[in-house]
């Protein structure tokens, strides 16, 4: 099997300049996409029948948790090539990924747990979902710092890159937790096959309120990648000749 | 695909594989303590430690909540549809505890088979809708066993 086409995808440079027009209009289109989202569900969605107000705390939680998962099966993609094909821009997606996985998964515990007091009566229980999200912030953190503590740039994506692919096992987990145990927290609402349990009027907020995010989330991740680029490729003359009028 | 490359494909794959396999294993042997909480069928059965702290989890009974005037004392009585427990429990309930409604409640199982409560919690199902929806839901299923009945 020829890869080589493989290889010319991920250049630096190529990958800089053509994601440099594509930064302001997601930008500002995720942030109006949250507002929107965020007044819709918040001021105009009606109140649950049995929850009351606390409800809308799903438009923050659900996202947010979503977010925190499929990041994590992107950075464990992304481990995955640069491990075996050392494809190119991989190692950088790697670096910028994990925080921003790790913030988004922060998110949807510390939420959960706010609605979780005045639904359940507790902030926490150590039932198998709750266990494994945590367990999954506890990935994002060690991935983190294991880069902070690694002695060189090459020792530290190596690194990585196993861990993470180590640690999707646990993505499953926490998908099909509620429907293997018994737990505390509730099944999916949102369902890809069958209908979903929540009203319409609640159900519309809430999709815009996850693309908004997701929208969000390659706003922040283009600036860290083309940040870490920078960083990376600081030696090189494509690099210089961005700083440095010819 | 080089030498090199094949190699390492076959290192991830080996490592995946073992620990696909470890965690199936623990998962296998922790089997029922990854349950959150016990049945009352599981609980009636007796396959639960006596007098150990313990969590239970089912459907209260309608009409089965009896609170005390003078304290804090709640009983009830959960289920999951083959077998029942009794509850007895003295705290604040939390606001989503009503009849019909899953709940978990933690504590120990005496000698007579009461569940004692030392913590009550509610558990949420994945069903959100406004309060008008739910009450033309209610009339609706109420019609048709009215109908059903005559």
């Amino acid at each position: 099997m020829n890869f080589s086409w493989f290889y010319k995808l991920g250049s630096p440079k190529w990958f800089y300049s053509i994601t440099t027009p594509w930064i302001k209009p997601i930008g500002i289109l995720s942030l109006a996409l949250i507002i929107i989202a965020f007044v819709w569900g918040l001021a105009y969605a009606p109140a649950d029948y049995l929850q009351g107000n606390s409800y809308r705390i799903i438009f923050i939680h659900v996202p947010s948790a979503f977010l925190a998962e499929s990041i994590y099966c992107m950075l464990a993609f992304c481990a995955f090539l640069f491990f075996i094909w050392r494809v190119k821009l991989t190692d950088v997606f790697l670096e910028s990924l994990a925080p921003i996985g790790a913030s988004f998964c922060l998110l949807a515990l510390v939420t959960g747990a706010i609605w979780g007091k005045p639904t359940w009566g507790t902030w926490w229980v150590w039932d198998a979902r709750l266990t494994s999200m945590l367990i999954l912030l506890f990935l994002y953190l060690g991935i983190i710092a294991f880069r902070q503590a690694a002695t060189s740039r090459k020792n530290a994506d190596r690194g990585c890159a196993i861990l993470a692919v180590i640690g999707a096992i646990n993505i499953p987990i926490i998908k099909f937790s509620v429907d293997w145990w018994n737990t505390l927290h509730q099944g999916a609402t949102l369902k890809i096959t069958g209908a979903s349990t929540i009203a319409t009027e609640m159900l519309y907020p809430l999709l815009l309120s996850i693309v908004a995010f997701y929208l969000f989330f390659i706003f922040v991740l283009l600036l860290r990648v083309r940040n870490n680029l920078l960083l990376r490729e600081s030696k090189t003359k494509w690099v210089n000749s961005l700083f440095i009028p010819n | 695909m080089t030498v090199l490359h094949r190699q390492r494909l076959y290192i991830v794959l080996f490592f995946i594989l073992g620990i696909c396999i470890a965690i199936t294993l623990a998962i296998v042997a922790l089997k029922d303590n990854v349950n959150h909480y016990f049945t009352p069928t599981q609980i009636a059965n007796n396959q639960i430690p006596l007098n150990k702290k313990i969590r239970g989890g089912g459907i209260v009974v309608p009409g089965s909540i009896q609170r005390s005037t003078d304290s804090l004392n709640t009983n009830f009585i959960i289920s999951d549809g083959v077998n029942s427990v009794k509850v007895a429990y003295e705290g604040i309930l939390p606001d989503l505890f009503t009849e019909n409604s899953a709940s978990v409640v933690v504590g120990y199982v005496n000698t007579q088979g009461v569940f004692i409560a030392k913590e009550v919690l509610a558990k949420h199902d994945s069903y959100y809708m406004p309060k008008e929806v739910k009450q033309a839901m209610d009339k609706a299923k109420e019609s048709i066993s009215k109908q059903i009945n005559r």
